[in-house]
């Protein structure tokens, strides 16, 4: 494939959020990557990322003032490859008990909650990952070790929604949500070593179809 | 269930990994990137990077060693040492660190945290905590250890923790380099008064040593020596740790 052909991905910068090493991830893939500039090309954008590091209430905000936050529900609704890291998937979800009263995306059912204090907070580290169906449609199906780094997580698994699942103390959370080319997760694949890298690689893999039939940018890629 | 991280420690000095005691007489021990790429390759946790360059050149150069190491890096990267000010943190990871490790800055303006906390999210936001014993306690120290304070470690621990801190690096300055152990009785009086995770640091040298830190509260162990100077893997390291029944992330088909 030569350079050209090479389906991009559009990363939405929120706020904070510490994009280097999700940049890193990409380029590791040899990936083209350029940041999203406005809801048009989060619709158009053949894959897209939603990193987030930091607070609930700001990052939401930040989504609202740009106006990609109806563009992200559009997108889901048209079913193209997204990708929502940390507080990104937080951000999907219908709210966060870390800002009360400010509404999530919706894209999932569910308010994050705090993990409470059974272990150190925030859990920040490795955990294992493994599917929440025996089935394991969750790609990719095996168990893993990610590295999280958060103190408030979807606590249930939204219906419908092929989950994975992992434990802070006692109490279970959802370390990440998929369904079709939407891929949600609570820990950091682009710091997930093997596990993280075989994560994007399935998220890439199940959006390739539709990739293919859209063009990429001209000379926006960015080193 | 929580396991142990294992986090090599690349001081850096004009884009030199180096290595010296008690902060002192610093001996080359290679370059970043490779010392990174190899411990990551090794099954290490994350890597921390402290800038220990004394001119502000040198500082110019960590940047472009934090990059070099980002480059190669697909698990998180803490960098540390000059930070004074938000700025400081802000181009640190833009360059591709994942959290930030402050220590003199924030023991003159503890607010510093809290800033940090707000703009970055605390999860990005480690307090680097120097201690020296001293008769009924631990003082803390700044300026790379050149610098006693008045300040009790363990109440400046506990305060940083509400100011902002998101994890706490603990390092001993008696142990630091000796290979004596890490300082089990401060990393049990810290575990008491906070309750974000506490990276051990200053005196590893075993994996009996490593084990009981995880038993006195640590929730990683960093190292530098032992990897640099003595050639132990993280992989060898690790497997000692599973076979005493301490929990850690099992070697993967690496990067």
């Amino acid at each position: 494939m030569t350079q050209s052909e090479t389906p991009w991905v559009g990363l939405i910068r929120t706020g904070a959020a510490n994009l280097a090493s999700v940049i890193a991830a990409l380029e590791r893939l040899k990936l083209r990557w350029t940041f999203i500039q406005d809801s048009q090309q989060v619709l158009e954008a053949p894959f897209l990322i939603l990193p987030g590091v930091g607070a609930f209430a700001p990052a939401r905000q930040r989504l609202q003032e740009e106006g990609l936050d109806m563009a992200l529900v559009e997108r889901f609704l048209a079913d193209k490859p997204m990708l929502a890291i940390c507080l990104g998937m937080q951000l999907l979800s219908e709210g966060s008990e870390e800002a009360p009263g400010v509404p999530g995306l919706g894209i999932f059912p569910g308010t994050c909650r705090s993990l409470g204090s059974a272990e150190p907070l925030p859990n920040m580290g490795w955990k294992k990952v493994h599917p929440a169906a025996e089935e394991g449609k969750f790609l990719p199906r095996k168990p893993g070790w990610a590295y999280f780094a958060h103190s408030f997580a979807l606590l249930q698994a939204p219906e419908d929604w092929n989950a994975a699942l992992s434990e802070h103390g006692e109490t279970p959370f959802v370390a990440a949500v998929q369904r079709r080319q939407v891929l949600a997760c609570q820990f950091h694949p682009e710091l997930s070593g093997g596990y993280g890298e075989a994560c994007l690689k399935a998220w890439f893999r199940i959006g390739a179809g539709s990739a293919a039939e859209s063009k990429p940018l001209e000379g926006e890629a960015e080193a | 269930m929580k396991s142990l991280r294992i986090i090599p420690c690349l001081d850096v000095r004009d884009g030199r990994v180096v290595k010296g005691i008690r902060f002192q007489n610093l001996r080359d021990a290679g370059d970043p990137a490779a010392c990174a790429a190899r411990y990551q390759a090794q099954g290490a946790d994350e890597i921390v990077l402290l800038d220990v360059s004394a001119t502000p050149e040198g500082r110019n150069a960590s940047l472009k060693t934090v990059q070099a190491v980002r480059r190669c890096l697909g698990i998180p990267l803490t960098v540390g040492g000059g930070l004074r000010k938000e700025a400081d943190a802000a181009r640190y990871l833009e360059a591709g660190a994942d959290k930030v490790a402050v220590n003199t800055a924030a023991v003159e303006n503890p607010g510093l945290l809290t800033a940090l906390a707000d703009r970055f999210g605390r999860q990005c936001i480690v307090l680097s905590l120097d201690c020296a014993q001293r008769p009924g306690g631990w003082v803390v120290k700044t300026h790379s250890g050149k610098k006693d304070t008045e300040w009790d470690a363990v109440v400046w621990a506990a305060r940083a923790e509400r100011a902002g801190a998101g994890e706490i690096l603990l390092t001993s300055w008696d142990r630091d380099g000796t290979g004596q152990g890490y300082d089990l009785a401060l990393l049990q009086a810290v575990r008491q008064v906070v309750s974000v995770p506490i990276v051990a640091s200053g005196g590893a040298r075993t994996v009996a040593q490593m084990a009981a830190a995880f038993e006195a509260g640590a929730d990683a162990v960093l190292a530098a020596s032992i990897f640099h100077l003595e050639g132990r893997t993280v992989q060898s390291l690790k497997s000692e740790l599973a076979h005493g029944g301490i929990p850690v992330r099992p070697l993967e088909n690496a990067l």
